[in-house]
């Protein structure tokens, strides 16, 4: 089964660049993922002054170009992960967070993490 | 977090780190069975005790500890110094010194061992059906219980052959060493061979089985991304890869909404995963950069990549896959390959080409009661306005066939043949 995993944390931790041995471990954790044959795709966000939002409200198309100040978490990188169970990708999600408890100090955020709906070949 | 919620997160955990645990052990005991005996006495450890200490920091280098704790144990109890004398003895004191080194435990080394450990599972002493629960069982991490399920076998006879194929590598005195280059090349299709068993026997099984065979496919292709990255210089490997990724892809595509098999030229593309189109497209790419000739495992994904880039059935390059399989029937004469040639020559350049090489295969005792032969050769005679001909190859594909949809469809083509 496949899960997608989103990182997301405030966009005031994303004013600056994360450090550099964070970004070195998340290497080496996917790699190591990717070695055990579970990680089918991975990739980083840029900030949300990047980005834009296409909003329908009251039968209205509204187009807002970022950044999403006002937002209280952006999803700031996704993972795409084949696992057995959603326990497994619990367990790489943990050593994700890990690895941010140990290279950069005080953030805050949260993985979340959901199943695909249709991942050919797939269990159902 | 509740006691079963503890026990997932094990099962997780073990998951993750089973197959390293496994290799770092057998390089150190030289025993694949013992390592993986080992490994469970670290499991059941776990179990015993996270439930009341909480999950460790690192679980992968406390269960690698406790592992070696247990070797350890088991060295100095003697059990193996009279099979192993000094040569173990030496091993223990090693062992012993290496223990608190937990880090070093873990290292980066590990992808060696556990490229040895594929090499011994897969080693050609054992048949390819105890190579394959092998396989699964300690680099896939299933349980002999989902492997009998898998292989719809019972559990009693996968047990057997299990515990079978780790007294054969033990008494043979199979190495637990990668393959010198003299051996590498057959040693490797042996392999592949397994990975690729494994995987059709999960792509041939058919919707409302038990979904442990569907899980086959995912567990080949895990199988085939984890050797890819640890052999990545050999381009069979990203071949069977890119190959396993391309027909994955189409999985979602292949039945109908009432489960009738749906053949390649009718399937919905829309329904085939990119995400793994993509990945198969990429890892033939790997594969082709690594020069070479290229081996069947490219080969075939050249030709399912061929189907994978066309966004219609139209646009397919047909030319491009006879020339693939002419290629591919040098290199392993097959009759098979031959009448899969003789479609794609049919679709390149006209029925009456086709229908030129399918005549050379009608007395092909390989072929006597394989039903596509005819159902081939009546679609090209169809084509060509040879309908009584036609008629007659249709019902002999009919009759050749077990599967009951298939054997409608024929008859109703059969039907079809006498009203033209």
């Amino acid at each position: 089964m496949r899960f997608m995993c989103m990182v997301k944390s405030s966009e005031t931790w994303r004013a600056g660049p994360p450090p550099k041995s964070l970004i070195e471990a998340i290497g080496q954790l996917g790699e190591q993922a990717t070695k055990a044959g579970v990680m089918v795709e991975m990739g980083g966000l840029l900030p949300t002054s990047a980005g834009a939002r296409v909003t329908l409200s009251r039968g209205k198309v509204t187009v807002i170009d970022g950044p999403f100040t006002e937002a209280k978490e952006v999803v700031g990188g996704y993972a795409v992960y084949n696992v057995k169970s959603k326990e497994e990708v619990i367990e790489w999600s943990k050593r994700f967070m890990d690895l941010h408890k140990e290279h950069w100090k005080g953030f805050e955020g949260e993985v979340e993490i959901r199943q695909l709906m249709e991942g050919p070949p797939d269990c159902q | 977090m509740t006691a079963a919620d503890i026990h997932r997160t094990i099962d997780a955990v073990f998951r993750i780190e089973q197959a390293k645990l496994i290799a770092g052990l057998a390089r150190i005991l030289r025993d694949v069975g013992l390592a993986e005996e080992l490994a469970q006495d670290a499991l059941v450890a776990a179990l015993e005790r996270w439930p009341e200490s909480g999950v460790p920091e690192n679980p992968g280098a406390w269960l690698m500890a406790t592992a070696k704790h247990r070797a350890i144990d088991r060295l100095r109890h003697g059990k193996l110094v009279e099979r192993k004398h000094e040569e173990l003895g030496r091993e223990a004191e090693a062992l012993e010194q290496t223990v608190p080194d937990l880090d070093a435990a873990l290292d980066d080394d590990i992808g060696d061992d556990l490229l040895r450990l594929v090499f011994t599972a897969c080693h050609p002493v054992l048949s390819t059906e105890a190579r394959a629960a092998l396989t699964l069982r300690l680099i896939g991490g299933l349980t002999t219980d989902e492997i009998a399920r898998a292989f719809l076998a019972p559990e009693p006879t996968i047990a057997q052959r299990i515990v079978r194929a780790k007294r054969t590598l033990a008494e043979k005195q199979v190495r637990f060493e990668v393959p010198r280059a003299s051996e590498r090349e057959a040693r490797l299709s042996s392999v592949l061979e397994v990975i690729y068993l494994i995987f059709n026997e999960g792509y041939a099984a058919t919707a409302g089985d038990d979904w442990m065979r569907p899980q086959l496919c995912e567990e080949a292709l895990r199988l085939g991304r984890i050797l890819a990255e640890l052999a990545a210089t050999e381009p069979e490997i990203h071949g069977l890869v890119a190959l396993m990724e391309l027909q994955a892809s189409r999985f979602g595509a292949r039945t109908g909404a009432s489960g009738e098999p749906v053949l390649l030229l009718d399937q919905d593309r829309a329904r085939w995963d990119q995400l793994l189109i993509r990945r198969g497209l990429k890892a033939l790419e790997r594969a082709e950069t690594l020069s070479g000739v290229p081996g069947p495992y490219v080969l075939q994904a050249s030709i399912a990549a061929c189907h994978a880039r066309a966004r219609t059935s139209e646009e397919t390059d047909w030319v491009r896959i006879a020339a693939l399989y002419a290629v591919l029937a040098q290199l392993m004469p097959s009759p098979v390959v031959e009448l899969n040639r003789a479609v794609a020559l049919a679709m390149a350049f006209g029925a009456q080409a086709g229908l030129e090489l399918v005549d050379t295969l009608m007395t092909e005792p390989l072929l006597a009661n394989y039903h596509l032969l005819p159902s081939v050769r009546g679609d090209l005679l169809h084509k060509l306005g040879r309908f009584e001909e036609a008629r007659a190859e249709f019902e002999r594909a009919a009759a050749l066939t077990r599967n009951g949809r298939e054997r409608k469809l024929l008859l109703d083509r059969a039907a079809a043949c006498t009203r033209a």
